[in-house]
């Protein structure tokens, strides 16, 4: 340490020395903060309003009733720093429509069938993966839905069920969509307004809103289903702001 | 006189040895007509098949026209020098000094073997009566002056052995054609210049050759002239990794064969280790019982640890039946053997970023073992029209599927879906109805439109929900799509018109008409 600070041309003026120190002690705990990360990740736009302080938190369960976009959208925006994604028992999950979410294939491993294993199959996924979607195969028991949850909370990692949870931190589920592009025997599917009903757990029972994909990088992703650039999350504005009303 | 007796050279030749090696890995009678085809031209063919006409360098069809009940196998250049292995293990017991000219042909050092069996004619007959015992009963041997003129003796005798005296290989040689020495061009040239047999190209001086034509026409010169400058090099033996254990009496049960082979595997990766190689792809033979052969390469993402090893043995013998250890038949042998290796330097594990990476795979593995190998995958886009068709799964630890450069996404695939793509991609067949105004199916004209306006829709019992009624009304849809596929071959044809449609209660699907009716092909949930 000394020897970098000797080597330093800002030696020379007496006040920079204690600004260097200075920075150097928050580059420190900026390190520190890296490796100890109490709450997560923070969700971009629109997607920040369905989760409770507009964080993923890692350690807990969110359920996702009945949409698979919506956690493909999760899914992608939690992943932007090169994390590992897993998805357990979901044999219909769309790989195309995954990638226009700006998921990185290369990092997202799928046990489509898992049978009766899901719950052993998870169990080993969150002891290193931050991210596990998992669709239940049957109802848990509480005192396995007690076990996974400690060893989320142990490893950190961030469980989305496709489906009902007992422990859950929100349980979103999609109430009603208007689509954009087709009409009555003309046009195509090209974006969707989501109303998403969120049971929080501390909160109140609220709505939100919100257009998915992001419009730009959708149709840069599904039009010539080529792997995309990763998808710029701060662009996902949600679409209330943005389309008062949807024709 | 001793300079020429060290340049005396055994060959050995098993003729048509490619047609040997496919015939044993395949299992077939000797009588077949088979022929090997190497890039669309007959490379070599079995003695019935050459009855009948068929020569090196056909094509296929002409081959198959001259003898119809040919049978026709690629050539494995890999599979010819592995079957050649054991014959040479067996001379390298009688004789020491083998070098390998090309599989199906060696060369020995003559000084040794005819000192110790007390002549040149006796060495010949031992080698000989060796191949005989491992079935090779057509091999011949010729003995001369260098390994040229060795293996041309060998080939051109007619008889068993053959043996050129000492100083007499040029005499030999002069007959034949001035090709078997050199190249295509060079021998067009020679033979324009008059030039035709190895004896007029010999009468040649060896400096003007040398000087018009380079020097490696002045090495065919030499070889013609019966004055060869190379030697025989002995192979140096390749260690062997393939680790194989004989079970008796036969296991059933999977668990007993993992705990019995567990020294096996361990002896496998360690031998590897000594010679500092790693397994990166292996491949496990599983003789049962009742005879049946399962043969499968296993590739991984790292390298083989002995635990491994196991597991594969384990999934190729479970298949995808997860569920039980017993098998159908008792296990009586067990091979493993290294399909490719590589340096360990290769594959050491960093000090640092190769650690979270480390762990995944460990995890994955562990799944495996609970669901299979092919139940953990990593997923891709490919190529294809119906959005099905475009989902690729590789198992965990395989190879990427080859050949995506021709079916990759990229290409134009007319008639693949515009739009949005849909989150949930249907594997298997779910019908569904689709109604129009008086209850009436809605299907396609002649034209490819629909015949009539789509209102009401009843999805798969899978998807309706609890909540749900199960009937809906259609308030916006677009198409018919058509999707025409392979009409030249009614095998695999496939028609089919896409219809996107939003129904009340705000769920977007993605259905698709055939000949069976309406199918969920994809959802937009």
């Amino acid at each position: 340490m000394s020897s970098t600070l000797d080597g330093t041309p800002g030696r020379a003026a007496p006040g920079t020395a204690a600004e260097r120190v200075t920075e150097l002690r928050e580059r420190m705990n900026g390190m520190q903060r890296a490796r100890w990360e109490p709450n997560g990740r923070a969700l971009p736009g629109g997607l920040a309003g369905l989760l409770p302080n507009g964080m993923l938190r890692s350690g807990v369960v969110y359920t996702v009733e009945n949409s698979t976009s919506l956690i493909m959208a999760i899914l992608g925006a939690a992943t932007t720093d090169g994390g590992w994604g897993a998805i357990v028992g979901l044999p219909d999950f769309g790989v195309e429509a995954a990638l226009g979410f700006g998921i990185d294939l290369e990092r997202l491993v799928l046990v489509p069938s898992p049978g009766d294993q899901w719950l052993a199959v998870t169990a080993a996924l969150v002891d290193v993966l931050p991210l596990v979607v998992v669709r239940p195969q049957r109802s848990v028991g509480a005192a396995e839905v007690a076990r996974l949850g400690a060893r989320l909370r142990q490893t950190g990692c961030t469980l989305l069920v496709a489906g009902t949870w007992a422990q859950s931190e929100a349980a979103l589920r999609v109430t009603g969509s208007r689509w954009e592009g087709l009409g009555t025997g003309h046009g195509y599917l090209s974006g969707r307004d989501l109303t998403v009903a969120v049971i929080d757990r501390n909160g109140p029972r609220r709505t939100e809103r919100l257009h998915l994909p992001d419009r730009a990088a959708g149709e840069a992703g599904s039009v010539d289903g080529l792997p995309v650039s990763r998808r710029d999350p701060a662009r996902a504005v949600p679409a209330a702001r943005r389309h008062p009303v949807a024709g | 006189m001793t300079t020429m007796n060290r340049e005396r050279t055994i060959v050995l030749w098993c003729p048509d040895w490619p047609v040997l090696a496919a015939r044993s890995a395949a299992d077939l009678p000797p009588d077949t007509p088979l022929a090997l085809i190497d890039r669309g031209l007959v490379f070599a063919c079995s003695p019935a098949a050459r009855v009948d006409g068929v020569r090196r360098g056909l094509t296929v069809r002409e081959a198959q026209f001259r003898c119809t009940g040919l049978l026709v196998l690629p050539y494995d250049p890999v599979l010819d020098r592995r079957a050649f292995e054991p014959v040479l293990d067996g001379i390298e017991a009688l004789t020491p000094g083998v070098a390998v000219v090309r599989p199906g042909t060696c060369a020995i050092r003559a000084r040794g073997p005819v000192r110790y069996y007390g002549g040149e004619e006796a060495a010949a007959l031992a080698l000989l009566a060796y191949l005989h015992t491992t079935g090779l009963a057509g091999a011949r041997v010729g003995i001369a002056d260098g390994p040229f003129a060795a293996e041309q003796a060998a080939r051109r005798g007619g008889v068993p052995v053959r043996i050129i005296p000492p100083g007499e290989s040029a005499v030999f040689l002069a007959p034949l054609p001035v090709g078997e020495v050199v190249d295509v061009p060079l021998g067009i040239l020679l033979a324009r210049l008059g030039v035709h047999t190895l004896g007029q190209f010999a009468a040649l001086p060896a400096q003007d050759v040398h000087r018009r034509f380079g020097a490696a026409a002045a090495r065919a010169h030499g070889r013609a002239a019966g004055h060869e400058r190379e030697e025989v090099v002995p192979r140096t033996p390749t260690p062997v990794f393939d680790r194989g254990q004989d079970f008796e009496p036969a296991l059933d049960r999977i668990d007993q064969l993992a705990f019995a082979l567990r020294s096996t595997a361990d002896d496998f990766v360690q031998a590897l280790r000594e010679q500092t190689l790693v397994c990166t792809a292996v491949s496990i033979l599983v003789t049962t019982e009742d005879g049946s052969l399962t043969d499968r390469t296993w590739r991984h993402p790292r390298w083989f640890t002995a635990t491994d090893l196991i597991d594969r043995v384990r999934w190729q013998l479970q298949g995808d039946g997860r569920a039980g250890s017993g098998l159908a038949a008792g296990i009586v042998r067990v091979v493993l053997s290294p399909e490719r290796v590589d340096a360990v330097a290769n594959h050491e594990d960093g000090l640092w970023g190769t650690g979270p990476d480390e762990r995944i795979h460990h995890a994955l593995t562990r799944v495996q073992g609970l669901v299979g190998h092919a139940g953990v995958v990593t997923a891709g886009v490919g190529g294809g029209r119906l959005l099905a068709d475009r989902q690729r799964w590789v198992p965990w630890g395989d190879d990427t599927a080859p050949g995506a450069d021709s079916r990759g996404p990229a290409r134009p695939w007319s008639g693949s879906l515009g739009g949005q793509t849909p989150s949930t991609v249907y594997r298997e067949h779910r019908p569904v109805t689709l109604l129009a105004a008086n209850d009436r199916p809605v299907s396609t004209d002649d034209r490819g439109g629909l015949d009539g306006v789509p209102v009401v829709f009843e999805p798969h019992p899978l998807d309706v929900g609890t909540d749900g009624t199960g009937r809906h009304t259609v308030v916006a849809w677009a198409g018919p799509w058509p999707v025409q596929e392979r009409w030249w071959d009614p095998a695999t044809a496939r028609t089919v018109h896409r219809v996107q449609i939003v129904e009340d209660t705000g769920d977007a699907w993605l259905l698709a008409l055939d000949d069976q009716g309406w199918r969920a092909e994809a959802r937009y949930d």
